[in-house]
């Protein structure tokens, strides 16, 4: 069983079916807890001849679409077809939905798979997209969320996420893990392994790079590593502690806290390393700094007004304005792509709550009823917000919509996880 | 260091941190360091930093002292942890004299280095609790400054929340986990 949500029985039951068919070495789960206002039927039926390869394209795209809060996806009930076939419309609108994705994967000479695939718009009763794809069998599971992607795209007006990446702090026994894994939290790989913690990771725009600190010096060093080929090196290590890095949006710059002069201070570094440059002083805490995504301000968390909130200031230096006002405690600040909402965590008693906020003074809107949420991070397309929360005593990965009405759970059995970072768009074409 | 006054060191760091927790440390047991020169050889038991002979033996025996040793034993009689009140950095007056014996080992030793770890309790932000745990270990660092060490000699890091003493959700536990750890490093 992947999936549960608030279905109606009959879609629930033929979910199940088709969550069987998922690999079993699946580390995550997705669960629904919410449902949206409006939810489009779409059948996708299994791909011919994906049955001989090792990952079920078809089960991943629908997982996809399930977990965007914005399809109910079934798989057909076992009907064969292919991007070949003709469609009766008028049948399958009869079954109560209003799309349908059907193809083929065959397996090339070479090991390569041609994956091939066709959306039909039922409701009106024609062809909206025909795609064929040759793919590594390893970049399967990469190809069928970027056919995810094109159905949504298609079917929403809006691009999809689900061939992105997200990165993550695992914490095992004594173990600290940064994972990198789909966008479904499947797939996933280490990228370090520490018996120190790792704090903070956050993805290079171009997605090829992941900054993070780490402990592993016996104190908070900032590094940067290149993702695939693990290389990786210091970007700030000057006396004190080191922490907080955020990318500027040309990936050319890194943000960061430093304490070395003592108080923890905002400097913005080349992106090899070398000489900071202050980026504001005060006789407070500054830290957590996050570039608007057009680079001109920097938002960040200071508590020079007592209790820590969240400022803004140009990314060139200036003077500071505070953005958030309701609340004694704000911190862990993210801006959205189109840097028109802000999300945050904020101490309501003694819970600690992801709120998002109209920029630049909206009213802040609660998006969770847990107690320990963190590090909010925005999905690239700006419809999900991926966060860290607590749940029977676990650490655990959340999305939800920015409505708070439809989360998911990315579930995992390894240990405590917790820092995740959504990465951009542009991962690297397979 | 001897390797007997490092193993000492290791000892008594071992035995503060066991009995740092349930704060039943004297932190007014000065180190009888005026007796260390006494002809009563194995009376002192686990505090003795005598460099001499081992052997037992009787009235012609010297235990050479050299200050500096001393001072660093007084240290680290004194313990390594120092608590803080919640949402607090101020230096409590019960953990002055921890400071106090520190600053005092450092001036003797301008070789000595410590590094002092900054923690808080797991409320709150990872990055902003890093931070708060940065202003402990200043605040120490500060306060053995006045009392004589030098800047070259003291780090301040923190570890924020990330590196609890105890594990626990309740206040008492917190109150172990907010505080900061003198903590020898390497020259």
């Amino acid at each position: 069983m992947t999936c549960s949500s608030l279905w109606t029985r009959r879609e629930l039951m033929a979910a199940l079916g088709a969550a069987a068919t998922l690999p079993a070495a699946a580390q995550f789960r997705v669960e629904i807890s919410g449902v949206g206002a409006r939810q489009i039927p779409i059948v996708v039926t299994a791909l011919r001849g994906e049955d001989k390869a090792p990952v079920s394209v078809a089960s991943v795209v629908r997982a996809d679409l399930q977990r965007s809060g914005l399809f109910a996806p079934t798989d057909g009930n076992g009907v064969q077809l292919d991007e070949r076939s003709s469609v009766a419309s008028a049948d399958w609108r009869g079954r109560g939905t209003d799309a349908l994705v059907a193809g083929s994967a065959t397996k090339l000479a070479d090991g390569r798979w041609d994956l091939r695939f066709k959306l039909w718009d039922v409701v009106k009763g024609e062809e909206l997209l025909g795609q064929s794809r040759v793919v590594l069998e390893a970049d399967l599971r990469l190809a069928a969320h970027r056919i995810a992607d094109e159905v949504y795209e298609k079917l929403t007006g809006e691009r999809g996420i689900f061939a992105t990446r997200i990165a993550y702090v695992m914490k095992a026994g004594r173990r600290f893990t940064l994972h990198v894994t789909d966008a479904d939290g499947e797939g996933g790989q280490i990228a370090l392994t520490s018996t120190e913690p790792i704090i903070s990771p956050a993805w290079s725009p171009g997605g090829r790079e992941l900054a993070y600190v780490s402990f592993e010096t016996q104190k908070a060093v900032v590094w940067v590593q290149d993702v695939s080929s693990g290389q990786r090196r210091r970007i700030a290590d000057f006396k004190g502690s080191n922490s907080a890095p955020a990318w500027s949006p040309d990936g050319q710059q890194l943000a960061v806290a430093l304490s070395r002069d003592g108080l923890t201070q905002l400097f913005v570094m080349p992106r090899e390393g070398g000489v900071p440059r202050r980026l504001a002083a005060s006789p407070s805490i500054d830290t957590e700094p996050v570039f608007s995504p057009d680079g001109s301000q920097i938002y960040f968390v200071s508590d020079r007004s007592g209790g820590p909130q969240i400022y803004r200031v140009a990314s060139g230096g200036g003077s500071p304005e505070r953005v958030s006002f309701s609340g004694a405690y704000n911190i862990s600040p993210a801006i959205s792509p189109d840097g028109k909402q802000l999300a945050y965590v904020t101490r309501q008693g003694n819970a600690f709550r992801v709120v998002v906020q109209e920029l630049p003074s909206g009213a802040p809107q609660v998006l969770t009823d847990t107690s320990d949420d963190e590090s909010p991070s925005f999905a690239p397309n700006g419809r999900l917000l991926l966060y860290a929360t607590r749940q029977q005593g676990r650490d655990v990965l959340m999305t939800s919509t920015l409505d708070g009405k439809i989360k998911t759970r990315l579930l995992s059995s390894g240990g405590d996880m917790r820092e995740p970072t959504w990465g951009p768009f542009n991962r690297e074409k397979s | 260091m001897t390797s007997s006054t490092r193993t000492l060191s290791l000892a008594l760091l071992a035995a503060a941190a066991l009995a740092g927790c349930a704060s039943k440390v004297d932190l007014n047991d000065k180190a009888p360091v005026e007796s260390r020169t006494g002809v009563t050889p194995g009376t002192q038991g686990n505090t003795t930093t005598g460099t001499g002979t081992t052997s037992p033996t009787a009235n012609s025996r010297v235990t050479p002292v050299d200050t500096a040793n001393a001072a660093l034993t007084a240290a680290n009689r004194a313990g390594r942890v120092v608590y803080f009140d919640y949402d607090s950095f101020v230096l409590k007056d019960e953990f002055k004299p921890i400071v106090d014996a520190h600053a005092r080992s450092l001036s003797s030793n301008r070789t000595q280095r410590l590094m002092i770890e900054g923690h808080t309790d797991e409320r709150g932000g990872r990055e902003y609790n890093l931070a708060l745990g940065q202003k402990r270990a200043e605040t120490v660092v500060r306060s053995l400054m006045l009392l004589g060490a030098r800047e070259e000699q003291l780090e301040a890091v923190s570890y924020g929340k990330e590196r609890p003493a105890v594990s626990g959700v309740d206040e008492s536990s917190w109150a172990q986990n907010r505080r900061a750890e003198l903590k020898d490093r390497a020259r």
